[in-house]
C-alpha cells in the first residue's frame, strides 16, 4: 500500500489538536512551539504533493478509497489533481504562518484557540482533498464549528453578533448544499463526486437540475462570498481575531470557489451555462460584486473591513471567470478559440483562489500589524505612517500593489487571465468588470496609501486617536510572517507557470469532459 | 424471551424490598447500586436475545407480545436510559428528598413499560404497557411533594396523559368494532378482507390511536403537557421523559401503522405529515423564546418529534444497500438522540446542582470556569443541530434522505428550514457558554464520578454513532427487517 499521504496532511493537525488538549494549560509555550511544529508537517507533505502532481496534473493522484458506511456508499475518498493541489499548499502556508503569528500575540486562552486553529485546519484540508460528497460535507461544517469560537471568544466588540451571523449564513447554505447532494446520490446511486459528474444527474430534466443546481449554488455562494450573500462577511473579517480574518479570507472563502469549480461545473454544465449565458444570473452577480465591493471600499474608514470588502470584489473575478467557462460551452463560435478562452477563464480563477489567498492574507496581517499598535482601524487616525514605520510601508506597498494587479506581482495574471478568457465569451461583462480594476486603484491607492502613509505625520492626532500608543515598525516576528507571502508574490509573478502549469492542464481536461 | 422483563420486575421487587428491610441510610444508599444491577442483567440479557438466540417468529403469551429484534432494540434503549438516568440522579435526588427507594424502582418499572409497549403486538396489551408507563412518570414527575412546580407539572401531566389515553381507548374500541379482534396483525389481515362498509371507521380510529401515541412523543397538537412537566419535573426526570417515553412512543406507532394498517398508509402518512411540519415548526419557532433551559429542551424536544415523524412518514422498507430506509432512520436518529439529550440534561443536572438555575443567561461564563463541561455541552448542542461528526447528524440525514428519496421535497425543505432556526437557539446557549463573560463569580462546577461517567459515555456515544455508524446502522437494520418480514 502506498503512504497515505493526505490522510497524513488532514489528520495531522487533529493529532496536534488532540496533543493540544492533552498539555496542561500552564504550559503555554510548549503548546504554541507544538502546534507550529505539527503545522510543518501538511505544509512539507504540501510540497511532495505538489512535486508529484506537476508530472500529470490532469489526473487525480494519491487516490485513497475505504468504504465508510456501507450501507449508504459513503466512503473514505481522497484524491487531489492540478485544482486542488494550490489550495492544498496555500492552506498548509497560511497555517502555518498564522500559528507562528498567533503565538506572539495571542495570549489569552492559547490552549482553546490552538486546538480550534488545529481542528480548523483539518476542515479546510479534507474539503480541498474530499472525493466524496458526505465526506466533504462532513469537513465543510467542521470547519464551520471552530471559525465560529473563534471569532465568537477572541474576536473585537461585536464579535457575538459577527459569529452567529457567520455560522447561520453558512449554515443556510450548508443545509441546502445536503439537499442537493442527496438529490443527486438518489439520481446518480452514487457519494463520489466523480462518478456524480460522469453520470451528469439530472441531465434530461431541467427543472429538477436547476434545483440541486441552486442549492449547490446557495451553500458556495454564501461561502464566497457573492452579492447578495455577502453581508456576513465584513462582519465576520472585522470581528474576528487577526489569524481568524486570514484564513477566513485566505482559505475559507476557497472552499466555496473551489465548490463551483470541483462539483458545480463538472455535476451541472448545462445549467451553469444556461445561468451563465441564456439568462446571466451568475455573471451578473459576479460583476455586481466586482463593482459594488470595489464602490463600497471607497466608503470604508475602517481598514479591516475595507480590506474585508475588497475580498468580495476579488472574489467576484473568481466567479466571472467560472461564468465565463461554463458560457463557453453553448457560446457560439469558433470551438478552438472557445475552448483556449474558457480554459483561461477558468485558470484565471483558480489562479485568482491562490493569489487572493495569499495577497489579501498578507493585507490582514498587515492590519494586524498596525492594529496591534495604535488599537485602532480608523483611516482618519494614520496619516504620515510611511516616514516613521518605513518597512512595513514597504510591505504594505508591495502587497497593495499585487492587490490591485500590477504587473510583476501574481494579482496581475489572474486578472489577465479571468478577463482575456471573459471578454472572447462574455464580453459585455467583462467590460463592466474592468470598471472593478480602476476602483481597486484607487481604494487601495487613496484609501490605502495615502491616508496611513502620506503627509506629514501628525504626533497630536496620532497621540488623540491612540491614546499615546507607541509607533514601531515591525518586528523580527512580524517580518518572517510576511516575508514568505511576498516572496510567493514576487515569485508567481515572475514565473506564473509555476502553478498555471498545474491549472490549465487540470482545467482543460475539466472542459474537455463537459 | 422474557427473560429482560424478568429481571426489570425482580429489580424493581428488590429495591422496594430492601428499603423496608434495611433501616439506617448507609445501607440505603446502595439502593440505586441494586436498581443499577437490575438494569444491567436486563441489558445483558437483551443483547443475549439480539445477537444469540433464536427469537420466536409469532408473538408469545397468546399473541400479546412480540419478541423480536425490534422490541429488543427498544429494551436496549429503554435500559441504557435507566442505566443513565438512575446515574445522573444519585446526587440530585440525594439532596432533595429522603425518600429515593422508590423513586429508583418506579424507574425501573418505567422502563419495564416502555419495553413492554414495544413489544406489545395486541391493543390490548398495548394500552396497559402505555398505562404503566403513563402512570409511573406522572409519579416521578410529581415526585418531589415539597416542591409545588413538580406537583403542578404532575397534575398538568396526569389530566392530558388521562384525556390521551381516554381518546386511545377510544380508538382501540373502534378497531376492536371493526374487525372483531385486538392482535395487530388479525386487525390487518381483517381490514383487508372487509367490506368498504367497515373502512369507513378507520380513519377516525387511526385519529384518535394518534391522540394517544402522538401524547407519548409530545408531537403537536398533543405537546401542551411538556414544556411544564419538563419544567417542574426533577430534572432527571424531565431527561427520561424526553428519551423513555418518546422512544416507546414511536416504537409503538411504527409497529401499529406498519403491522395493523399498512393498507392504510396514504391515510397516516397525510395525517403525519402535516403533524410532523406543524410540531417541527412550532416546537422551533417556541423553543427561540425560552429563557428556561429545561422549558428550551421541552420545545426542542417536540420539534425532535417532528424531524422522526418525518423518517416515519417516508415509509420505504425496501432494504438494500445504498438506500435510505425511513424507518431506519427513525431509529438511529432515536438511538443518537438518545445519547445526545440524556448527555445535555447531565449537563443541566449538574448546573443545577451547582448554582441552584435553569436559566440559560446563567450560563454565561461557563466556558471559563468548567471547560470541560461546556466543552462537552457544546458537542450536545451541535448533535442536536445536526452538524457532522455527532450521532445526531446521522439522524438527520437518514430521515431528510429517506423523505428526498421518496420525492417528499416539501418535507424535506421544511426539515432543513426547521434546523437552521434550531441552530439559532442552541447556538444562543453557546453564546451564554463560551462568548459571554460571567457576571461574578459563577462558582466551578464540581461533578459527581456518577455525573462523571454519565457525561463520558453520553459524548463518546454522540460521537462514535457520528463517525463511525455502520454497527449501528446495521442493528437498526436488523431491527427493521423483522418488521417488514
Amino acid at each position: 500500500m502506498n503512504f497515505p499521504i493526505l490522510s497524513v496532511i488532514t489528520f495531522a493537525p487533529l493529532v496536534g489538536a488532540v496533543l493540544v488538549l492533552l498539555i496542561p494549560r500552564k504550559e503555554e509555550d510548549v503548546i504554541r512551539r507544538l502546534s507550529i511544529v505539527i503545522s510543518f508537517v501538511p505544509l512539507i507533505l504540501a510540497f511532495v504533493v505538489y512535486a508529484n502532481v506537476w508530472g500529470n496534473p490532469g489526473e487525480m493522484h494519491f487516490v485513497e478509497e475505504y468504504s465508510w458506511i456501507p450501507t449508504l456508499n459513503v466512503y473514505y475518498r481522497m484524491g487531489v489533481d492540478g485544482i486542488s493541489t494550490p489550495m492544498v499548499l496555500l492552506t498548509a502556508l497560511l497555517s502555518t504562518l498564522s500559528f507562528f503569528y498567533s503565538s506572539f500575540t495571542i495570549k489569552d486562552r492559547v490552549k482553546e484557540y490552538y486546538f480550534l486553529f488545529l481542528l480548523l485546519e483539518m476542515g479546510m484540508f479534507g474539503v480541498f482533498v474530499s472525493l466524496d460528497f458526505i465526506f466533504f460535507y462532513v469537513f465543510w461544517e467542521i470547519g464551520l464549528v471552530p471559525m465560529y469560537l473563534l471569532i465568537g471568544v477572541w474576536g473585537g466588540q461585536r464579535r457575538i453578533y459577527a459569529a452567529i451571523k457567520f455560522f447561520l449564513f453558512t449554515l443556510v447554505g450548508s443545509v441546502a448544499m445536503l439537499l442537493a447532494i442527496l438529490g443527486v446520490y438518489f439520481q446518480t446511486g452514487t457519494f463520489s463526486i466523480l462518478d456524480a459528474a460522469a453520470a451528469r444527474p439530472f441531465a434530461g430534466n431541467f427543472p429538477l437540475a436547476a434545483l440541486a443546481f441552486w442549492g449547490f449554488f446557495l451553500g458556495f455562494a454564501i461561502k464566497v462570498p457573492s452579492f447578495p450573500f455577502h453581508t456576513w462577511l465584513p462582519d465576520g473579517h472585522t470581528e474576528a481575531p487577526t489569524c481568524g480574518s486570514v484564513i477566513l479570507a485566505g482559505v475559507l472563502l476557497k472552499l466555496g470557489a473551489y465548490g463551483f469549480i470541483r462539483i458545480v461545473l463538472p455535476l451541472f454544465p448545462q445549467v451553469f451555462s444556461w445561468y451563465s449565458y441564456n439568462v446571466p444570473i451568475v455573471p451578473i452577480l459576479a460583476v455586481i460584486s466586482i463593482v459594488y465591493g470595489a464602490l463600497v471600499c471607497m466608503a470604508q474608514w475602517d481598514l479591516k473591513r475595507l480590506i474585508a470588502y475588497s475580498s468580495v470584489s476579488h472574489m467576484g473575478y473568481v466567479m466571472l471567470g467560472l461564468s465565463a467557462g461554463a458560457a463557453s460551452r453553448v457560446v457560439s463560435g469558433d470551438p478552438q478559440g472557445l475552448l483556449t478562452s474558457a480554459a483561461l477563464a477558468l485558470n484565471g480563477a483558480s489562479l485568482q483562489m491562490f493569489t487572493h489567498g495569499i495577497i489579501t492574507g498578507g493585507l490582514f496581517f498587515l492590519v494586524g500589524i498596525i492594529y496591534e499598535r495604535a488599537h485602532t482601524r480608523d483611516l482618519k487616525a494614520f496619516g504620515g505612517l510611511g516616514a516613521k514605520v518605513p518597512y512595513y510601508y514597504g510591505i504594505m506597498m508591495v502587497t497593495g500593489f499585487a492587490s490591485l494587479g500590477l504587473p510583476g506581482l501574481a494579482g496581475f495574471w489572474s486578472e489577465l487571465f479571468v478577463f482575456r478568457g471573459t471578454f472572447y465569451v462574455i464580453p459585455l461583462f467583462a467590460v463592466i468588470g474592468v470598471a472593478g480594476i480602476v476602483f481597486t486603484a484607487a481604494y487601495i491607492l487613496w484609501k490605502i496609501v495615502q491616508y496611513v502613509f502620506l503627509g506629514e505625520f501628525d504626533q497630536a492626532k496620532w497621540d488623540e486617536a491612540t491614546h499615546h500608543a507607541k509607533l514601531t515598525d515591525m518586528t523580527w516576528w512580524e517580518k518572517v510572517t510576511m516575508w514568505p507571502l511576498v516572496a510567493v508574490m514576487v515569485l508567481v509573478g515572475f514565473y506564473p507557470t509555476i502553478i498555471v502549469a498545474l491549472l490549465n492542464a487540470a482545467n482543460t481536461a475539466l472542459l474537455k469532459g463537459l | 424471551m422474557l427473560l429482560p422483563q424478568l429481571f426489570l420486575v425482580l429489580g424493581a421487587l428488590v429495591v422496594f424490598g430492601l428499603d423496608l428491610i434495611w433501616r439506617d441510610d448507609a445501607r440505603k444508599g446502595w439502593l440505586p447500586y441494586v436498581a443499577l444491577l437490575g438494569l444491567a442483567l436486563a441489558l445483558g440479557a437483551t443483547l443475549y436475545l439480539l445477537f444469540a438466540a433464536d427469537l420466536p417468529s409469532k408473538p408469545i403469551l397468546g399473541g400479546m407480545l412480540a419478541v423480536d429484534s425490534f422490541a429488543l432494540f427498544f429494551q436496549v434503549i429503554a435500559t441504557l436510559v435507566g442505566g443513565l438516568v438512575i446515574l445522573s440522579s444519585l446526587d440530585y435526588m440525594l439532596r432533595r428528598t429522603p425518600y429515593r427507594a422508590e423513586f429508583y424502582g418506579l424507574l425501573i418499572i418505567a422502563c419495564l413499560a416502555i419495553t413492554l409497549v414495544a413489544a406489545g403486538a395486541d391493543l390490548i396489551m398495548i394500552y396497559i404497557a402505555i398505562e404503566l408507563l403513563s402512570i409511573t412518570s406522572y409519579i416521578l414527575t410529581g415526585y418531589l411533594r415539597e416542591d409545588r412546580k413538580s406537583t403542578e407539572a404532575a397534575i398538568k401531566y396526569f389530566l392530558y396523559g388521562a384525556m390521551a389515553s381516554a381518546a386511545m381507548l377510544y380508538g382501540m374500541s373502534l378497531f376492536y368494532g371493526a374487525t372483531g379482534t385486538t392482535s395487530l396483525s388479525a386487525i390487518a389481515a381483517s381490514l383487508g378482507a372487509a367490506e368498504a362498509s367497515l373502512r369507513w371507521l378507520v380513519f377516525p380510529a387511526l385519529i384518535f390511536l394518534l391522540a394517544g401515541f402522538g401524547f407519548k412523543i409530545a408531537a403537536v397538537p398533543f405537546h401542551q403537557w411538556s414544556p411544564d412537566a419538563y419544567e417542574g419535573a426533577p430534572t432527571p426526570i424531565t431527561a427520561f421523559l424526553s428519551v423513555g417515553p418518546k422512544a416507546a412512543g414511536f416504537a409503538v406507532l411504527v409497529r401499529v401503522l406498519l403491522t395493523a394498517l399498512p393498507d392504510f398508509r396514504p391515510d397516516w402518512v397525510a395525517v403525519l405529515s402535516a403533524i410532523s411540519m406543524v410540531t417541527m415548526t412550532l416546537g422551533n419557532l417556541v423553543a427561540l423564546t425560552q429563557r428556561n433551559i429545561k422549558r428550551m429542551l421541552a420545545y426542542s424536544s417536540i420539534a425532535h418529534a417532528g424531524y422522526i415523524l418525518i423518517g416515519l412518514v417516508s415509509w420505504d422498507l425496501w432494504q438494500s444497500a445504498g438506500r435510505f430506509t425511513g424507518i431506519n432512520g427513525v431509529l438511529i436518529y432515536l438511538l443518537a438522540y438518545l445519547f445526545t439529550n440524556l448527555g445535555a440534561f447531565v449537563v443541566v443536572i449538574a448546573f443545577e446542582q451547582a448554582t441552584g438555575s435553569n436559566q440559560i443567561e446563567d450560563y454565561a461564563g461557563l466556558a471559563r470556569t468548567s471547560p470541560a463541561m461546556a466543552a462537552t455541552m457544546l458537542i450536545f448542542l451541535f448533535s442536536l443541530t445536526g452538524i457532522p461528526g455527532t450521532g445526531g447528524f446521522i439522524g438527520k440525514l437518514f430521515v431528510f434522505g429517506a423523505a428526498i428519496q421518496v420525492q417528499f421535497y416539501v418535507l424535506a425543505i421544511v426539515g432543513i428550514i426547521n434546523s437552521v432556526i434550531a441552530a439559532f437557539y442552541y447556538l444562543n446557549v453557546v453564546r451564554y457558554m463560551f462568548f459571554e463573560p460571567g457576571a461574578g463569580e459563577t462558582p466551578a462546577i464540581t461533578s459527581t464520578p456518577a455525573l462523571k461517567v454519565t457525561l463520558a459515555v453520553t459524548t463518546a456515544m454522540t460521537l462514535i454513532i457520528g463517525l463511525y455508524a455502520q454497527p449501528f446502522i446495521q442493528l437498526v437494520q436488523g431491527a427493521v427487517r423483522m418488521l417488514s418480514g
